[in-house]
């Protein structure tokens, strides 16, 4: 397969500067892959797709038939981060981790970020994910976002914005350490030639940062990965980082708290539990501090974390920062807590609770995507220049009965990559959602999950859209 | 830590029960697989007014269900019952089925060859055909190599530990109960009455009893010719064959042993316990002794002390252990 006929297009190409010449970084890339014979490529992406469903490595898909599992597809085509782009971004992600997280602790401690007017005081206690149960709490070393998978996108001008902070359980990181298993037995040559960072010490440095929150001073904490169960959309990767991790995989009814902390049923009796990294939404965690209906839960959990019996990753109650609406304040918490700028912008945002915002918002509908403040997963979304007049209108209602769950951003011209498309190559829209690691210190893996919109045209990269991945390659 | 120190991570009681029943799901796909596949080739043997497809049944334990839904006994209908009836929880695509959710739930336990071969299996039953009689014993064929592939890539590939002793306990079990079941069924069949013992018998009929134990070949080897008093010895007494009710016995009381850790001949639960009782039973209990009691209450009484052991696993090992309970038994 050739790219002599591929269309870098109006949009910013990850890969090529325009039709028909690659970007410095990209070329041995292309070369390898125009090297190959003909047909090969489109072989190995069968075998990809056939080994991936071998393996098992599926998703379940919400609302679906019952027990429909699908394959997250993964194109061969790379994106690839040269050292000076990814040295950038990776200091911009720690500063706004660091700021993130000092303001979770203020707004559970003294609220100073509020008292000095720089957040308004209602957008706060108005955000679904504001945890009263949190207020005065000291989680180990004062983290509260253990685990970011922060999404960015990258605009015509090649400029990246921030997109969402993803603080709560952001999931993707095994589709990376995945994809790039595939993709070093396809381009071994390549790999050697480009200086490739490896991302496969994310395990190690996932429990090395999950052992230093143990409450307890003990020789090896016990770390456990609690799992809603198989029927989860991510349950396998819950599986497959306790494996890598070698820890156990628990579900809620595996725990029991008692008046000395948490402990897991094992064939043997009980057995303690120090640090839990949970992939279990706030809600759902326990139902005597949280939703009284869940199963998924251990009853007395949070009881158990205020007493500093047992650690939680991430810490309950940082949601908070991951609401849309207060994402809007993000480089002003940068400002007021880290006294700089910010490295990486936000994209724009019109807060449909200002009324003169909204009123821009109504008007413009077509041309912005508006989202619900406190949905993830592409859902409760409205991407203007692909909706329908009676979508529109549907969107323009729910704002006017509800304006403080909506904000709206322009449409961004996402950047693209090359990727298979039958037999030949097109553009497709892809973002990056690097995982960040806050324990001793701040950590950001050399790489991240780039998921493309493979539907023609489509904006919407989420696998629950009909996104897939790709490898992301950082050159060191 | 110390060079040579192991620490053992303790295992979760739903982890132990899925292993469990990740076995012996395994293993009853396989024998649903090989009694019907059996069955087909057997039938090709018969005049028509002699074809049977009801006893196949009768050996699953769901003769009831199978009436009720299905009413006669065809080949095409029992076929559909035991392979790929969703609805029947012991149809051969429910167990595999069931296998892969226990498996999904344990991967990070088992070894990924484990899980890969259950998964292979899964899709294996999924996108079968049953619609081509002509495929089908090629297809049953299939499924057998897989799930003894499972087993073999159980024993090669993940650590003999405690996790991997709650598999053999499960398969073990699992196994003397069907080859109970089998037994009991045909000998039935073949030998209403204590009094026919010793008259002429089918040698096609009670060849096929081996076969469905893939115990033809190794009787031979042992014993030669066909008897049917030699074959319930075989299946039921022998020390070697690894299908025989004595030696699945055997096997799963040393998984049990292993589990706890208490000596050989000691026990320390009640499921230990029973299981040594049984084991005890056919190590020295004689043949003619059974027979003389009848056959099919023999057989029925062990049915009834698995399922007993069965249940003393289930609260010795997986029931939820409460804080109450462990500070009265410490």
């Amino acid at each position: 397969m050739r790219f002599s006929s591929y269309q870098p297009g109006e949009f910013y190409d990850e890969i090529f500067e325009s039709t028909g010449r690659p970007r410095a970084y990209a070329q041995l890339l292309i070369d390898t892959i125009e090297s190959l014979s003909d047909g090969q490529l489109l072989r190995y992406q069968r075998s990809v797709d056939r080994l991936l469903l071998q393996m098992g490595i599926t998703f379940n898909v919400y609302g679906d038939d019952a027990g429909t599992e699908r394959i997250f597809p993964f194109d061969l085509v790379p994106r690839i981060l040269p050292a000076n782009e990814w040295e950038r971004l990776e200091r911009g992600l720690c500063q706004r981790i660091h700021a993130l997280n000092e303001f979770i602790d203020d707004i559970y401690h003294d609220q100073k970020i509020l008292k000095d007017c720089v957040i308004p005081r209602e957008v706060i206690l108005s955000a679904a994910s504001f945890r009263p149960q949190c207020q005065g709490l000291d989680p180990p070393r004062r983290v509260w976002c253990h685990i970011t998978g922060t999404d960015l996108v990258r605009d015509r001008d090649g400029q990246y914005y921030v997109l969402e902070d993803n603080l709560r359980v952001p999931s993707g990181v095994s589709y990376v350490l995945e994809n790039r298993e595939v993709l070093k037995r396809i381009f071994p040559k390549v790999f050697e030639g480009l200086a490739v960072r490896p991302v496969n010490e994310y395990p190690s440095r996932l429990l090395e940062m999950l052992e230093s929150i143990a409450p307890r001073y003990v020789d090896a904490p016990r770390v456990v990965v609690l799992t809603p169960g198989i029927y989860n959309s991510a349950y396998f990767e819950h599986s497959f980082l306790a494996q890598q991790m070698g820890v156990q995989l628990v579900e809620g009814r595996d725990l029991t708290v008692t008046s000395d902390g948490v402990f897991m049923r094992t064939t043997k009796g009980l057995e303690r539990v120090d640090v839990i990294y949970r992939r279990i939404d706030d809600d759902f965690l326990d139902p005597d501090a949280f939703r009284p209906d869940s199963l998924l839960g251990v009853p007395g959990l949070m009881a158990a974390y205020k007493a500093g019996r047992v650690a939680l990753a991430n810490a309950p109650g940082n949601g908070v920062a991951d609401d849309k609406v207060i994402y809007a304040y993000v480089p002003d918490m940068i400002r007021y807590y880290e006294g700089e700028e910010p490295i990486l912008p936000n994209v724009p945002t019109y807060l449909c609770w200002r009324d003169q915002d909204r009123k821009h918002v109504l008007q413009n509908l077509g041309s912005l995507v508006v989202k619900s403040a406190n949905e993830a997963g592409g859902y409760g979304m409205l991407v203007g220049p692909h909706s329908t007049e009676e979508q529109r209108r549907e969107f323009a209602v729910k704002i006017e009965a509800n304006p403080r769950n909506f904000i709206a951003q322009p449409t961004l011209g996402l950047s693209r990559v090359p990727t298979i498309v039958e037999d030949h190559f097109e553009g497709r829209h892809v973002d990056l959602r690097p995982y960040v690691l806050y324990g001793k210190d701040i950590y950001v893996l050399p790489g991240g999950l780039t998921r493309v919109a493979l539907r023609k045209g489509s904006l919407v990269v989420n696998s629950s859209q009909g996104g897939g991945s790709k490898d992301t390659w950082v050159l060191a | 830590m110390g060079a040579g120190m192991t620490t053992t991570k303790p295992l979760l009681s739903r982890v132990a029960e899925s292993l469990y029943w990740m076995a012996r799901y395994i293993e009853r796909a396989e024998n649903v697989a090989r009694f019907v596949g059996v069955n087909m080739h057997l039938m090709l043997d018969l005049p028509s007014e002699e074809k049977q497809w009801q006893p196949i049944v009768a050996t699953t334990g769901d003769a009831h269900i199978f009436k009720e839904r299905y009413g006669e006994a065809t080949q095409e209908t029992v076929i559909q019952f035991l392979a790929s009836d969703p609805s029947n929880l012991n149809s051969v695509f429910s167990c595999i089925r069931a296998a892969r959710e226990n498996a999904r739930s344990v991967r990070e336990i088992i070894s990924s060859e484990m899980w890969e071969q259950v998964n292979a299996l899964y899709l294996l039953v999924r996108e079968a055909d049953m619609r081509s009689p002509d495929a089908l014993p090629n297809y049953f064929h299939e499924v057998r190599m897989a799930c003894d592939q499972f087993q073999g890539v159980t024993d090669s590939t993940m650590t003999h530990n405690e996790a991997w002793h709650f598999i053999g306990l499960g398969r073990t079990l699992e196994r003397a109960d069907k080859t109970t079941r089998l037994l009991d069924v045909k000998y039935f069949i073949l030998l209403p009455s204590l009094s026919d013992v010793g008259t002429p018998f089918d040698e096609i009929q009670w060849s096929a009893v081996l076969r469905s134990v893939s115990g033809f070949e190794m009787y031979r080897k042992k014993h030669g010719r066909i008897s049917p008093a030699r074959m319930v010895e075989f299946l039921v007494f022998d020390n070697e064959f690894p299908r025989a009710v004595r030696y699945s016995v055997g096997r799963a009381d040393r998984s049990l042993h292993a589990i706890t850790g208490t000596s050989p001949g000691a026990f320390s639960c009640t499921s230990e316990q029973r299981l040594g009782m049984l084991k005890s039973e056919l190590d020295y209990g004689r043949f003619d002794a059974t027979v003389a009691g009848g056959l099919h209450e023999f057989l029925d009484g062990l049915q009834v002390k698995m399922n007993k052991i069965d249940e003393c696993i289930l609260g010795d090992f997986f029931a939820q252990w409460t804080p109450a309970v462990q500070s009265q038994a410490q």
